[in-house]
């Protein structure tokens, strides 16, 4: 019962909406970071992994006219590095002017950014859709063919992992990551404790683009597809991920981004079926043939129709969002309240 | 009192927020090896002269020196890094971090020889020692108070300044804080504290300021203001 039951949930559903988690927690990360230390929403941060993804996709193609083929993976490299470089400079012009500013005025300031990042894409590579590696990935057979998991789904969650064990490592046992959880308690105690805030602010600045950079590489190698609002489409899910795990904390962006990723892929899920497969079972189990009938019937009929249609993913992503800031605005994890 | 070297001085500061001033020509050191008192009613400026000595506000006229050095204007995290430590009276400790590492942090500026100085502050506020691996936020006021005291003396300041550190505690701890403050003055490090529990701190005091409305109104050992009759009706609790 397994094979017709279970595994098509796995393979489905289970597994893409843990690899969409994957890259909405890396994502809301840098947002948490930036909201949590630097204290304002970075409307730009969907832009700056849409940088890293196009970067990628620049080196492999340079390194394809030199007749080398690069994975995805090893172009990210360089990439993520111009992508932190970016961040930096992006910081430098264009935020730091406004630190001591209100924050409405930086707020608008990344908004602008995100326009202007959006606006110069196509410029440099084109309004068109391009592919980011061609075919159809192939679904390897696992546990007598029973799991399909594809290759690059495997790498996104590892991936994944190994990010995120290093970036709890450097939170917690680093002197500047506990200089960044300081910073993100009180700046002003920060400050008269003699910490660099403007070193702090780099370091968020180079950990926050870093993730993004892995997050936006890993979204293209997922969709196979880049876009000019590719960036854009990821910021609501993110803030919603980042607002429901608590601002400021990373770990709740972590939590929040599998719940955003894996609640969107779920609801799709014909979950009516589902039950009606139970009363199916159920009633094979207690010998009650008529309505065995009948829930075999019911089941037939409901088995191809999700809960939700896949058109209402980012509703359910702002869904969440909206509930949570009015049941529970501090967050899953007591992040700060505005 | 004369021959003894002034770590700290302030001289005639005039100082406020935006156009307003609060401090009208103040007037103060602090000694090596004592522990001064700042006492005065409320608005009197008494918070306001101790961030006018971190630069956190302008200051119109006068001059701040530190080991003779005239430091007025400079900006905070440059005074810090003259090793004068602080202590704010509300938000003192990184809440979500744990004791330990609020003392890391202490010693953001001066990591060299850290674990010593650490097990040293363990050992001068044994209370903590059992408890470096918790949150600050989860201790007490009063521990708390000893979390924001040990960080500050993770610099070997050169003169520690604490605002109302006994605000909101319980007697219990408020006796705790003063002895504190009296051990850190045995260990060498001079004190300028602003408090509002002037009986008890004028006790610790080796001398005190009694600011009213921005200026000096009295100056005098702990002992001299204590048994001052004004003193005493303002802020001791004698009623008219």
């Amino acid at each position: 019962m397994w094979d017709a039951f279970g595994f098509e949930f796995i393979n489905f559903y289970l597994i893409p909406g843990l690899v969409l988690g994957c890259i909405y927690a890396l994502g809301a990360i840098g947002i948490t970071l930036t909201f949590g230390i630097l204290r304002f929403a970075n409307f730009a941060h969907g832009e700056v992994m849409m940088s890293s993804a196009y970067l990628t996709y620049t080196f492999m193609a340079l390194a394809a006219s030199f007749g080398l083929s690069l994975v995805p993976l090893v172009a990210a490299i360089p990439a993520a590095v111009l992508t932190i470089a970016i961040a930096l400079l992006i910081d430098h012009f264009f935020y730091r002017p406004f630190r001591k500013s209100e924050t409405i005025i930086i707020v608008m300031a990344s908004f602008g950014m995100m326009l202007m990042v959006r606006a110069l894409v196509p410029v440099i590579w084109g309004p068109n859709q391009i592919t980011f590696v061609r075919g159809i990935t192939p679904m390897k057979p696992y546990l007598d063919g029973m799991l399909l998991v594809q290759d690059k789904q495997w790498l996104i969650v590892i991936g994944t992992v190994v990010v995120m064990t290093l970036f709890s490592l450097l939170m917690n046992f680093t002197r500047i990551g506990k200089a960044m959880r300081a910073v993100s308690d009180s700046p002003d105690l920060a400050r008269v404790t003699g910490i660099n805030v403007e070193t702090v602010i780099r370091a968020t600045w180079i950990i926050g683009g870093f993730c993004a950079a892995v997050a936006g590489v890993f979204l293209a190698m997922n969709t196979q597809q880049l876009s000019v609002t590719m960036g854009f489409r990821m910021l609501l899910p993110m803030f919603a991920a980042a607002i429901l795990g608590g601002i400021g904390r990373p770990v709740g962006a972590i939590v929040g981004g599998m719940v955003i990723g894996l609640a969107e892929e779920l609801i799709a899920y014909p979950w009516q079926a589902a039950v009606m497969q139970l009363v199916w079972w159920f009633s094979e189990v207690i010998n009650a043939s008529g309505m065995t009938d009948w829930a075999k019937a019911v089941h037939k009929q409901m088995r191809g129709t999700p809960l939700l249609s896949p058109g209402y993913k980012a509703g359910v992503a702002f869904g969440i969002m909206v509930i949570m800031l009015i049941v529970r605005p501090a967050g899953l994890f007591k992040g700060r309240v505005f | 009192m004369a021959e003894a070297t002034k770590v700290l001085e302030l001289s005639d500061i005039h100082a406020g927020y935006g156009d307003t001033d609060i401090l009208h020509g103040i007037n103060m050191h602090v000694c090596e090896n004592e522990v001064v008192v700042v006492i005065g009613p409320n608005g009197a400026g008494k918070s306001t002269a101790v961030k006018a000595i971190l630069g956190l506000l302008n200051i119109r006229k006068g001059d701040v020196l530190l080991n003779q050095q005239v430091i007025t204007g400079t900006p905070p995290e440059k005074v810090i890094n003259q090793r004068v430590s602080y202590v704010p009276q509300t938000h003192n400790v990184f809440v979500s971090l744990t004791v330990q590492e609020n003392l890391e942090m202490g010693a953001w500026t001066v990591p060299e020889g850290m674990s010593d100085r650490i097990e040293r502050m363990y050992e001068m506020f044994p209370d903590l020692a059992a408890k470096r691996r918790q949150a600050a936020g989860s201790l007490s006021g009063g521990q708390r108070q000893m979390v924001a005291m040990a960080k500050a003396l993770m610099v070997d300041p050169e003169v520690l300044l604490l605002d109302e550190p006994t605000a909101g505690l319980s007697p219990l701890y408020r006796s705790a804080i003063f002895a504190a403050v009296q051990s850190i003055k045995d260990n060498g490090v001079p004190v300028l504290m602003v408090e509002q529990n002037a009986k008890q701190a004028l006790g610790v005091a080796d001398r005190g300021y009694v600011l009213v409305d921005g200026g000096n109104r009295h100056t005098g050992t702990g002992h001299e203001l204590r048994e001052d009759p004004e003193v005493a009706r303002m802020f001791l609790g004698a009623r008219d």
